[in-house]
């Protein structure tokens, strides 16, 4: 346990000193948008990881959040009004993504999200009268909550820090509780959560629920980094990006979804700089990690330690051959 | 009433281009229960081999339906080698197959752009299919009639080695009931392998057989796939004949819709789907509930 | 009044009419066997009980309540509860947990998103009890990865044990166990005191013979013969069933 606190200790401090140690504007951006990608890949694992609920339609919620933030600021909203809004619409729209997709699930909800991800990347393809289509929509500032412009690089970063630890203490308590031993279990046994009494659809409802405002934060963050918004944003690519942030690192973990983040925008950024194949890489790694390391790399690794550190033959045989049926 | 009237053939015949792309799809579907995600990678990889062939590659330049068979054979060796070197390192896991063909289809897409590069590539229509059609006061180019026939012929030939060959007899038992097909001593896997190969040439065919009125371009990938995948579940896993029916349904439903309400034309395009998967999920003619 | 009544009850899948109208009469505190060869439709019936399948026509009764619309879920709080043929377990995690899941399935607080669920101490040790019913308690943090399938069944049964069920139903408690294994969960059946009423479905005769009071013969869905030990044994009808395959 002490270990463990120990860790968290050393990566607090890391992370709140960053803008420090990193030197250059552009490695503060690049962790930003590490931190606020990681929120978005948290909302997802909570459906895929711990629901069992594989969505290759997220980014057309992510979308949905950024585009209401860029939309109601063209129109003359406060941004304490926009953020409020975007939060909400995202939800509602989470919520009725829920509702259409939750009647399947396994290939069945995956084929659903996709579709409903693709009529989303549609409508902010076509309905040009409110998302600008193609042009997609500019936005101009960031908020001064308490008179601290977030324009500045430094401060969007302590802001994005912000959000990333109250979303992940909100999912280290949602482990833990009652309701996310129940989402874990309808993942693993469904039918017989059934008949241990447990109303397996409203605990998916409600865990989509929780997708929905960490996906919607992540959004609204990623809208204000960017300063704008364009489909682009919410095609079927970057739902792909973010699932894969996800199995990467470790689906139904708590470290996974970070790590993956990490990994896939350090990645995109540098392989950016030097060859546009980032496509053939997304591919790529996406079908290594699902043939070779599927469980992820922060259970792959520890896995890995364990065989490496072991004195004693590892138990890993003895469960493999108990796990038979 | 001609601008209908002509709304409609083209309705048809994007509807026959559909079914080929569909046909593919519905048997990869019905029989391995995966949604091929490659499937639109693999339409385009067709249309950029066929064009190539077609426009002249190393100095010969080969007929137009050489040229099609040619890419169909080429797009369904890499499909059983996907299938034989990638999807069976993950056998009975539909989730892990499904996010295999996401990746390649990434993969591919990108090569075709390093290839190909980023323009669009026109594909002459071939010789004798040139000139157009009169009725009345209608005029078509004979190329979209004629791609209403080819899609007849081949869902004629699909038809007929379904129902009348021992391997088609295998391929339906397996989208009946694969455990009982293997009980009674098909060989399950082999047959994905055939399956996944058929479905990429009859994809990679439709590739070339649209690049006429199409063209070829990146991004066809993308506007493929979801067209497929509705055609799929409207019309039901696994079911030739739903995927006519559905083709057929969603030609005029985008068709219409594009003429009608651009601004909404995806989101129409996507609700007889939704729909069905909410009231009806084993689609019109399917075998099973995806 | 029966613990469970079931009335006329059918289902057919397409062509195939699995459960014929089926009648059940079981009083409380019962312990009910039903036998029958494969694909007789016993698990069938059970599935139609506990509200997994639908029926197309008939009814059931839980204690004089009409449940035959209630959902799955319902019934459990409703007094139900059930083990599976095939085991059906959360093997990513300990036994304790598995009861646990069961205990959390009947309480309110199974929608609390924000108090750490194994800080709950209520669960923790009615789950203790549970598992000492069934002679585990002292594996209780064991992940349920290294069991053996016997303490895996007992796992279920703990389970089942646990939700304080008014009727229990066992499918197949017995299949794929040694004979020390089987004697166990035999011992923990018998120690199941008198205000949970049993209704198991067994292969395995020697055991469930033992165990039961009233046996129900099913055959291609139907209710063939129906009366205690002595009289199902000695029916020329049964010996039909059985033999005649």
């Amino acid at each position: 346990m002490t270990a463990r606190l120990a860790a968290l200790v050393v990566a607090a401090i890391v992370l709140v000193t960053l803008p420090y140690w990193m030197h250059g504007v552009y490695y503060v951006n690049v962790a930003s948008q590490i931190l606020f990608y990681a929120v978005f890949a948290l909302g997802l694992n909570v459906i895929a990881g711990y629901g069992g609920l594989v969505s290759l339609g997220h980014a057309g919620l992510f979308g949905i959040a950024a585009y209401a933030t860029a939309y109601t600021l063209a129109i003359g909203f406060s941004h304490t009004a926009a953020i409020v809004f975007a939060l909400s619409f995202g939800m509602v729209a989470m919520a009725i993504f829920a509702v259409l997709s939750l009647r399947a699930s396994g290939i069945g909800f995956i084929m659903i999200t996709l579709a409903v991800g693709q009529i989303i990347w549609g409508l902010a393809y076509r309905w040009i009268s409110i998302t600008g289509g193609d042009n997609g929509i500019n936005m101009h500032g960031r908020p001064e909550p308490f008179g601290i412009s977030l324009s500045s690089p430094y401060a969007f970063y302590y802001a994005s820090l912000l959000v990333f630890v109250v979303a992940v203490a909100a999912m280290t308590i949602f482990v833990r509780s009652p309701l996310g031993a129940a989402l874990m279990g309808t993942r693993d046994q469904p039918r017989r959560m059934n008949a241990l009494g447990y109303h397996v659809w409203l605990i998916r409802f409600y865990a989509c629920l929780l997708s929905g405002l960490l996906t919607s934060a992540s959004g609204i963050l990623f809208v204000y980094y960017n300063q704008f918004i364009s489909p682009q944003a919410l095609d079927l690519t970057a739902s792909a990006e973010v699932l894969l942030m996800v199995i990467s690192g470790g689906a139904g973990t708590l470290l996974g979804p970070i790590v993956g983040a990490t990994l896939v925008v350090v990645v995109k950024s540098v392989v950016s700089g030097f060859i546009e194949r980032w496509n053939f890489l997304l591919g790529a790694i996406f079908v290594a990690i699902v043939i070779l390391m599927p469980e992820g790399l922060v259970p792959g690794s520890a896995r890995l330690w364990r065989l490496a550190f072991r004195k004693t033959p590892p138990a890993a045989a003895a469960d493999k051959a108990e796990e038979a049926p | 009433m001609t601008f209908w009237l002509l709304l409609s053939v083209n309705s048809i015949t994007f509807g026959a281009l559909l079914f080929l792309v569909a046909a593919g799809f519905t048997l990869i579907f019905g029989l391995m229960r995966i949604p091929n995600l490659t499937h639109g990678s693999l339409f385009m990889l067709g249309a950029y081999f066929g064009a190539t062939f077609v426009n002249g590659m190393l100095g010969t330049v080969f007929n137009f339906w050489i040229a099609a068979l040619l890419s169909a054979a080429l797009v369904a060796l890499f499909g059983a080698i996907v299938e034989r070197l990638l999807l069976r390192q993950v056998p009975g896991q539909p989730l892990a197959q499904v996010l295999v063909t996401l990746g390649i289809s990434f993969m591919v897409a990108d090569v075709c752009l390093m290839a190909w590069g980023g323009d669009p590539i026109a594909v002459p229509t071939p010789e004798g299919l040139l000139g157009i059609v009169r009725v009345g006061p209608l005029v078509f180019p004979l190329y979209r009639i004629a791609v209403i026939g080819i899609a007849a012929v081949v869902g004629i030939l699909l038809w007929l080695l379904l129902d009348k060959t021992r391997i088609g007899a295998m391929i339906r038992a397996g989208v009946d009931d694969p455990d009982m097909a293997r009980v009674v001593g098909i060989r399950v896997s082999g047959l994905f392998t055939i399956v996944f190969a058929l479905g990429a040439a009859l994809a990679a065919f439709a590739g070339i057989i649209g690049g006429p009125i199409l063209t070829v371009y990146p991004g066809i990938d993308q506007y493929m796939l979801p067209l497929a995948l509705v055609v799929v579940i409207l019309g039901g896993s696994g079911s030739l004949l739903g995927s006519v029916v559905g083709s057929l349904v969603i030609g005029f439903i985008y068709n219409f819709g594009q003429a009608l309400v651009p601004e909404l034309a995806y989101f129409v395009l996507f609700l007889p789907m939704l729909l069905v998967l909410l009231l009806r999920p084993q689609g019109l003619f399917g075998k099973f509930v995806p | 009044m029966n613990a469970l009544t079931v009335t006329g009850l059918n289902k057919s899948f397409g062509g195939l009419h699995v459960t014929r109208s089926v009648d059940l009469n079981i009083e409380p505190g019962e312990r009910r066997l039903i036998i029958g060869p494969n694909g007789a439709g016993k698990t069938t019936l059970f599935n139609l009980i506990t509200g997994e399948l639908t029926p197309d026509s008939g009814t059931i009764e839980l204690h004089g309540q009409d449940i035959t619309r209630s959902p799955s879920r319902n019934r459990a709080h409703l007094g139900m509860a059930r083990t599976y043929q095939i085991i059906t377990l959360f093997g990513q995690d300990t036994i304790i947990h598995n009861v646990r899941l069961a205990l959390l399935g009947l309480s309110p607080q199974r929608w609390n998103p924000l108090i750490d669920l194994k800080r709950q101490s209520g669960f923790t040790e009615q789950g203790q009890k549970a598992l000492e019913l069934v002679g585990l308690g002292h594996i209780a943090d064991r992940p349920l990865a290294q069991t053996s399938y016997g303490e895996r069944r007992r796992v279920e049964i703990a389970m089942a044990l646990a939700q304080q069920p008014k009727v229990l139903l066992l499918d197949e408690p017995f299949a794929g166990l040694s004979i020390d294994e089987r004697r166990d969960v035999h011992q923990c059946l018998m120690a199941i005191p008198r205000d949970v009423t049993i209704v198991m479905i067994e292969h395995n005769m020697d055991v469930a013979l033992e165990f039961a009071e009233r046996i129900t013969l099913l055959h291609f869905g139907e209710v063939i013969v129906e009366g205690n030990r002595a009289e199902v044994v000695n029916d020329p009808r049964t010996r039909e069933v059985y033999l005649g395959h």
